[in-house]
């Protein structure tokens, strides 16, 4: 069948089962747009305020649900506005398709009005780029491009197609494949090969793991991302009980393990809980799964989990053995690989080694203060949210303490930027999960900082009535940096005090949204309730002491259990 | 150590800027590398010679093979492989010099690819030692250009990668 050329990237993306599109049209993506407008009723298609916006969007949409979220840009700033949700995506592992028109054939190279190289800046940060400069290859680059982000560890692949080819009168062949079958399409050759294929677990390796539980006393389980995005929960909490042993999220993996499980320890690493950090460096065996041992993970990779043998689950070889060397690993999604376990696991029970560690987890009341504090905010949040709310966060001490103070029960609960730590993910991410998520109730948690670089978002969340609740942490500085300069730099407050508008309830305001300020604990139990019980959006800006900290903490480089901040008041 | 890996690629334009990407953001450094389309025209070999410890070639090797592009790649083991490098060499020759430099290429099996009144341009095509030593012989006679096409490698016996 001879379809027009930007009808059969419709088609594709309809065999993907798209339905969603975030994205900003200009001029050489007119005819992209022009297609979509005939498409209008398959697609609902986001109109953000800025391409950044519309790549969180994607970004929280993919991570929210599980499936491959879809970006449109134009070419030259719209192409480069992208890239910080690029690589967000690329960090985190989240598969996305971005899909940006570049100029004509004849233009390209020659420095056109608003021609940009995308598909080389944006080599790096993506799984991989495809140019299209041929009608015909519209198909197979569709599919190949759906199949390698959401294939095998997933992440952002870029599609540039030129102008021409989505001319009025480029005619393509065009079949249609359900996606299932084209995952394995064996006109292309990338997709027959082996890489894209979830690698089957070794059994032996397998077998090896089982007698290394059985000779271990003080076993301990990291949960991190590949739980989360292998959508591994049910097989992962199985491991756990089945274990005996306490269990820790990484960032990524908050949602991986329920919150309020008896074995979890909480988050581990720079800002994690005395009883993970402790039990990271007393564990005779570690097992993480889907993690990297990252720098905010492993701070210190020589002496991190030294006493103990190190085993990484993981589907990416390339992650064995790149930051903390392992004693043991297996290849294979996490979902896989625990079945597998699971099955030949029988029930532990390690009574003594959790009596150590389960207690020192720190209470999890929030104190009274004569001032608003964060763990208030969010204990109020979480007493009050529904249990199935999606949380966004933004990146610095709110997101820090979202996670360590709400607990988050199933993946793609917890919306947060963990590797690329992007200020302004927030509010696209909850704008991607309001529009999966029509019925969920959807938290956007950003500090003021991070909220003012894309707070002009909420246009986007007014326009499309997305009832979004964001909570601002107002304390009038950049948290973190502050928090830096106070314990490492001498309190030398460099450019980080943020003694400016604009007022952030004047602000949602404007935009047509109800705004909240809070000062108290028992303000923000009534705005909050309130903003719940509206079926609209709106902004609470929470006023907080400037000098508040993210407890415990320890400092980049140093070993998981040298405290700098300890957990209680005193240092 | 020195460490010859063997890529086979798709040949498309942008992959051999993705490889090469990959060892740049690392910071290694490459010491050779040479490119051609196999007998397979949609597929090309790339030879790359890096100096470098086991551990982070084996990390080059993993990342290389999670891109799309790339069918294989294989690190060859220095002991069974046959590496050749081709190299252009210009130095000043009259007659009086000429048959010294003939005896010198007829025991180093180069050839003479180019003659003037006042110079001469060999061909060698050896192993990356052997084209040292020409090299090395040649470098009395003043050399005036060099040009080397980096080493091409396949590993020894009939196997393939």
């Amino acid at each position: 069948m001879k379809i027009r050329a930007t009808a059969a990237i419709m088609e594709c993306l309809l065999e993907q089962e798209v339905d969603t599109i975030f994205g900003y049209p200009g001029g050489t993506i007119l005819n992209l747009y022009d297609e979509l407008y005939r498409y209008r009723d398959r697609f609902r298609h986001i109109l953000t305020a800025h391409e950044q916006g519309a790549s969180h969007a994607a970004d929280g949409y993919a991570r929210a649900t599980g499936k491959v979220g879809v970006c449109f840009a134009t070419s030259g700033p719209g192409a480069t506005n992208l890239t910080t949700g690029i690589a967000t995506a690329y960090l985190d592992s989240s598969p996305v398709v971005f899909i940006t028109c570049n100029v004509g054939e004849s233009f390209l190279g020659k420095d056109a009005f608003q021609e940009v190289d995308i598909t080389g800046i944006a080599m790096p940060i993506t799984k991989a780029t495809f140019l299209v400069r041929d009608p015909q290859a519209i198909p197979d680059v569709m599919r190949q491009a759906f199949a390698v982000a959401a294939t095998g560890r997933p992440g952002p692949v870029l599609i540039d197609i030129l102008k021409n080819v989505t001319a009025a009168d480029q005619m393509v062949d065009y079949e249609f494949v359900p996606w299932t079958e084209n995952r394995g399409c064996g006109s292309i050759r990338a997709l027959s090969s082996d890489r894209l294929k979830k690698p089957e677990p070794d059994h032996q390796d397998v077998d090896t793991l089982l007698e290394m539980i059985a000779a271990a006393e003080r076993p301990f389980l990291l949960c991190g991302g590949g739980v989360v995005r292998g959508r591994a929960h049910r097989e992962f909490r199985e491991f756990a009980e089945k274990m005996d042993a306490p269990v820790a999220i990484t960032v990524m993996g908050g949602g991986g393990f329920p919150g309020s499980h008896p074995l979890t320890t909480g988050m581990i690493g720079m800002h994690g809980s005395e009883a993970s950090n402790v039990a990271c460096d007393e564990c005779d065996l570690l097992i993480a799964v889907g993690c990297r041992f990252s720098d905010r993970v492993a701070l210190n990779p020589a002496s991190f989990a030294s006493r103990a043998k190190v085993v990484q689950i993981d589907v990416d070889r390339a992650e064995i053995d790149k930051n903390v060397l392992t004693d043991h690993h297996i290849i294979g999604s996490a979902r896989r690989v625990l079945q597998m376990i699971n099955e030949k696991l029988p029930q532990y029970s390690h009574g003594d080694w959790k009596n150590y560690i389960l207690p020192k987890r720190a209470p999890s009341v929030a104190p009274e203060s004569p001032y608003l504090t964060p763990q208030q905010i969010l204990e109020t949040v979480r007493l009050q949210m529904p249990k199935d709310a999606v949380v966004s966060t933004d990146v610095g001490q709110h997101q820090m303490w979202a996670i360590k103070y709400l607990h988050f029960d199933y993946p793609g609960q917890l919306l947060t930027s963990g590797g690329f730590g992007t200020m302004g993910f927030g509010l696209g991410a909850a704008i991607g999960a309001q529009a999966a998520f029509p019925d969920k109730r959807v938290l956007h948690i950003t500090g003021d900082g991070c909220f003012r670089m894309n707070c002009h978002e909420l246009c986007t969340v007014e326009h499309y009535r997305l009832p979004i609740i964001t909570v601002v942490f107002n304390n009038g500085t950049l948290g973190m940096v502050r928090q830096w300069q106070n314990l490492i730099y001498g309190q030398r407050y460099s450019e980080t005090t943020l003694d400016r508008g604009p007022d952030f309830v004047k602000l949602a305001e404007a935009y047509g949204l109800r705004g909240y300020r809070v000062t108290t604990r028992q303000e923000m139990e009534e705005a909050f309730a309130q903003a719940l019980a509206s079926d609209s959006s709106a902004v609470l800006d929470c006023k907080l002491n400037i000098d508040e900290m993210v407890r415990p903490m320890v400092a980049a480089g140093s070993p998981i259990t040298d405290f700098l901040l300890s957990e209680g008041g005193a240092t | 150590m020195k460490q010859t890996i063997s890529i086979l690629v798709e040949n498309q334009a942008g992959v051999l800027n993705r490889i090469t990407s990959l060892f740049s953001r690392r910071a290694f450094n490459i010491d050779s590398l040479a490119v051609g389309v196999t007998d397979d025209p949609t597929l090309s070999r790339i030879t790359i010679i890096v100096d470098n410890g086991n551990s982070v070639v084996e990390q080059v090797e993993k990342q290389l093979n999670k891109l799309v592009e790339v069918i294989k790649v294989r690190t060859l083991d220095q002991s069974a492989l046959t590496g050749r490098e081709l190299m252009l060499i210009k130095v000043s020759a009259n007659k009086t010099n000429r048959e010294h430099i003939m005896t010198i290429c007829n025991i180093c099996g180069a050839k003479v690819a180019d003659i003037s009144p006042t110079s001469m341009t060999m061909e060698i095509s050896d192993t990356p030692d052997r084209v040292r030593t020409f090299e090395d012989m040649m470098r009395p006679f003043n050399i005036l250009e060099v040009a080397r096409t980096g080493v091409i490698a396949l590993q020894t016996g009939g196997g393939k990668i």
